[in-house]
């Protein structure tokens, strides 16, 4: 028996072909913005995503937010997949360090490793 | 958190994740009786009962990546410490209005932050939906800004377009700087 409670998750599966679709539209940044990351310092770097975004007039990027990501202690993270690439998760990202991910990753396709997970803490 | 603003910010995103289409904060000081009330309402799916009793353990939450969810005990937490308390009242399928109340002047009281930034974020990140109203007000002047009233002029665009978010970051600091300019 159908009920109101299966259009949930049709709207849910709906909702991932719409975001599948865009992703191969174009390069797609997703900020985490749970309770830990907004208490990490998620809002000025969703933020300044946007203004670089907007002051290199990069048109095939979305920059979107997400829930948690599961690892509050590198929060703020940052996702970026690029069109037909692999997703990249930066951690403890700062409004500082967002003008050279976007020219070097979002721009010209090489990701800063040094930002990049597995590499924090490492000098 | 350091600032009310990104509390607000990090509460209105469960109102996000509950399906809402249309959320209300209201932020109102009132001098003469020393309160802040912050109000989020919401008209998304809405807790249980029992939901609601437990919500404010920080060993209950709907997401999925952990087990503890902080948000609204940090929140409750606040409230209290700064002579004030936290209500939540919401019904299945109806919505949830949680209901803060601070004492305005209390030593321990963070500051309100950007709610400029706080609105940019939350409309950047929800270009589409759900709509968004603000009321500002203090000691009876009062600022509101309703993302449902921008968009049929804008012809229904998303309104994570830049110039749209940079009249809108303008629109909303004008707002403010106006209420608080009376006190």
């Amino acid at each position: 028996m159908k009920s109101l409670a299966d259009l949930e998750a049709i709207r849910q599966r709906t909702l991932d072909k719409v975001n599948l679709r865009r992703e191969h539209e174009g390069t797609r940044v997703v900020v985490g913005m749970a309770t830990c990351g907004i208490a990490a310092g998620a809002r000025p770097v969703l933020l300044a995503f946007m203004e670089e975004v907007n002051k290199r007039k990069l048109l095939n990027v979305t920059v979107a937010q997400t829930g948690c990501i599961g690892m509050c202690r590198l929060e703020p993270m940052v996702e970026i997949t690029l069109p037909g690439e692999e997703k990249v998760t930066y951690v403890r990202v700062t409004p500082e360090k967002v003008a050279r991910i976007v020219e070097e990753h979002v721009v010209n396709g090489r990701p800063v490793l040094e930002y990049v997970i597995g590499a924090e803490g490492k000098a | 958190m350091p600032e009310l603003a990104l509390h607000i910010l990090d509460l209105v995103q469960n109102s996000v994740a509950a399906g809402a289409t249309s959320i209300t904060v209201t932020i109102a000081y009132d001098r003469a009786a020393d309160t802040l009330t912050i109000v989020i309402e919401d008209d998304g799916r809405g807790m249980s009962e029992e939901l609601v009793k437990s919500v404010a353990s920080p060993f209950v939450t709907t997401r999925t990546t952990r087990k503890v969810g902080l948000g609204i005990p940090m929140f409750q937490q606040l409230a209290e410490m700064c002579g004030g308390a936290l209500k939540i009242s919401s019904k299945p399928g109806a919505g949830t209005t949680l209901t803060a109340t601070f004492r305005a002047s209390h030593v321990d009281l963070p500051p309100m932050g950007s709610l400029r930034e706080t609105i940019l974020a939350l409309v950047a990140a929800c270009p589409e939906s759900p709509d968004f109203r603000f009321v500002y007000r203090a000691d009876g002047r009062e600022f509101v800004f309703d993302t449902s009233e921008v968009r049929a002029p804008l012809g229904n665009l998303p309104l994570s377009e830049p110039e749209i978010l940079e009249w809108i970051g303008e629109y909303v600091s004008e707002g403010i700087r106006e209420v608080d300019g009376s006190q």
